[in-house]
């Protein structure tokens, strides 16, 4: 048995733009116990704030066969970090029992070396802390024994109204995540740097249906012609003898 | 990638000083060896790398306007074994100490001997020193220039070329200050210090544009169709999310754009190689400083120029993920 590995695998041929994740991390991250994540100018022309996960909006194809795509994009836990060894103070690790990759805010000297080995720019700085952050698989509340057994997964799991957010050890074959992955073609972001990334992602599926030709007509009609059937003959066999008219 | 200035004055500054020291190392094997006629006074040298001890304690307090949480700079040379930004942090205060080392045996002219080798020739306290400083100052060049080198998200940084011409500039600004600073001191060992500064300059040159070429038709290894895995031949970003600023679309830009990047260019060719190489070559086999403290000055402007635009040419591969508002 291999070592867990929680992750999230993100269906986006489930998600629907609708940005519940990010608001409800937002708020989830920024009343615990590490204090807020900062937001500068808030109100003002140009504000910037720290965000563990953003959803962002790409198209496919030229209109008028386009195809859009919502693609939730945060931490992706990678089993190889790169963002991990480049940090002088050891402040960037990657935890041993569930492989969270984590910024330990108290030895973090904010050299932001690490954002810069990371190429999903999933590592925001905070100005106002003066250290880097990052999604911490919301690991303040998915081992909080005070919560009930199913609400203790991500704020962003439990606020995705389409269920495109699904969350489990990708390492353990039974869990809903792994079989999500097996199943649906599950894939991950930028291969090519050799990350492996723990989080996946679920692929856009054409849905299709294919008609045949007979079912656009009533199969029953012997004249394959919707209307009025003729008229019967007034002498025809009726319900009360009498006449079929 | 945006420039930050205090990481320009680091680089530069440190730069410069680790030059200027491997300057006065190498002058004074010139005289160990017996190439040159005659010999510097011990105060000659203490001076010298004191200047270099100036420019390193500079640079220094120039990185940690860089550090949002100073008073925990310690921590930083944890992990020496997997950071070469942990690398550097050990290295820096090891040439500061050394160089200090390297001025007191001068400047109290403590010149035991410590080897005698075959031929008559002798190795004394300054000239061990010497080597030492001058060997982990090499060092520090390389996790200088490896701190950028290694990160291969950043194709135009992720290159030996980083590396070399951080060395060669560090040692030309180096030697150009030095010698200016054995103009103004009127010693044998300006023409020596001329010449190894021109050559250097014109070789950084060299390999500084020749990397600038390279790096006009690098490619990313990355691109839209891997960045969310989607297989169509043509994607576009609709949104990256937010309308306003976040921390990736600070950091990672330059502000100014490509005409910024090749004015600067530009500039930088001019000020921190042409003109310094010029005025060197003139003041070659002359007297007086006024042209060589010209040149130093001139150069490491120029240098700085060139961080800016090393920095500002840098696209990171996360950029793909932030093209558009919405
Ligand atoms: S997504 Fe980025 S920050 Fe997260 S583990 Fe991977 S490299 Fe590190
Ligand atoms: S910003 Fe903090 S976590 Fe990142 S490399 Fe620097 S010390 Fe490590």
């Amino acid at each position: 048995m291999t070592k867990v590995q929680l992750a999230l695998v993100i269906d986006l041929n489930v998600c629907v733009g609708c940005h519940a994740c990010v608001t409800s991390c937002k708020e989830w991250n920024t009343s615990g116990w590490a204090g807020p994540l900062a937001d500068q100018n808030p109100y003002g022309a140009d504000p910037t704030g720290v965000f563990f996960n953003r959803v962002q909006t790409y198209e496919c194809g030229t209109y008028p066969n386009t195809e859009t795509i919502h693609f939730p994009k945060s931490c992706l836990h990678c089993e190889e970090p790169p963002c991990v060894p480049v940090c002088p103070t050891g402040a960037s690790y990657k935890r041993e029992e569930d492989g969270i990759v984590l910024v330990d805010y108290d030895k973090c000297i904010g050299c932001k070396y690490c954002s810069w080995s990371c190429p999903y720019g999933a590592r925001e700085f905070d100005p106002i802390q003066g250290v880097m952050k990052k999604c911490t698989l919301c690991v303040d509340r998915i081992y909080d024994k005070t919560l009930p057994e199913d609400r203790r997964k991500p704020a962003c799991v439990l606020a995705c109204p389409t269920s495109a957010r699904i969350f489990g050890d990708i390492n353990d074959p039974d869990s809903e995540a792994a079989k999500a992955i097996r199943d649906a073609g599950g894939f991950q972001l930028m291969p090519e740097w050799g990350t492996n990334p723990a989080n996946h992602y679920l692929p856009r599926r054409k849905t299709t249906m294919t008609l045949h030709k007979d079912e656009l007509v009533r199969a029953d009609n012997p004249l394959k012609i919707e209307g009025e059937l003729p008229r019967p003959k007034f002498n025809a066999p009726s319900i009360d003898d009498l006449s079929s008219w | 990638m945006r420039p930050a200035f205090s990481v320009l004055f680091l680089t530069t500054l440190i730069g410069s000083g680790q030059g200027l020291l491997i300057a006065l190392v190498t002058a004074q094997f010139f005289f160990v060896i017996g190439a040159g006629k005659g010999g510097e006074s011990g105060a000659f040298y203490a001076v010298g790398s004191a200047l270099a001890l100036v420019l390193l304690g500079l640079g220094l307090v120039a990185s940690f306007f860089h550090l949002a949480n100073p008073q925990r700079g310690w921590r930083a040379a944890a992990r020496w074994r997997t950071s070469w930004l942990s690398r550097e942090v050990i290295l820096i205060p090891a040439v500061c100490g050394l160089t200090l080392l390297y001025a007191g045996v001068h400047w109290l002219d403590w010149r035991p001997v410590l080897v005698v080798f075959a031929n008559g020739k002798a190795l004394d306290l300054p000239m061990a020193v010497g080597f030492a400083a001058a060997a982990v100052s090499l060092l520090l060049f390389v996790c200088t220039g490896m701190i950028y080198a290694c990160v291969k998200f950043i194709r135009q940084w992720a290159s030996i070329w980083t590396v070399v011409n951080y060395l060669l500039m560090g040692l030309a600004s180096g030697f150009a200050l030095a010698a200016a600073y054995a103009g103004l001191m009127d010693s044998v060992l300006r023409d020596f210090l001329v010449a190894d500064a021109l050559a250097l300059t014109l070789l950084g040159m060299a390999t500084r544009l020749y990397q600038i070429r390279r790096n006009g038709h690098a490619r990313l290894r990355s691109s839209l169709k891997t960045a969310i895995g989607t297989h169509h031949p043509q994607i576009r970003q609709i949104t990256q999310g937010f309308m306003g600023q976040s921390f990736n679309t600070i950091e990672f830009t330059a502000p100014g754009g490509a005409e910024t990047i090749r004015g600067l260019t530009v500039f930088f060719t001019l000020a921190g190689f042409a003109a310094p190489s010029l005025l060197l070559a003139v003041s070659l086999g002359g007297t007086g400083a006024m042209l060589l403290v010209v040149a130093a000055l001139c150069q490491y402007g120029g240098l700085l120029a060139e961080r800016w635009v090393f920095f500002a040419a840098g696209n990171h591969v996360q950029n793909l993920y932030y093209q558009a508002k919405a």
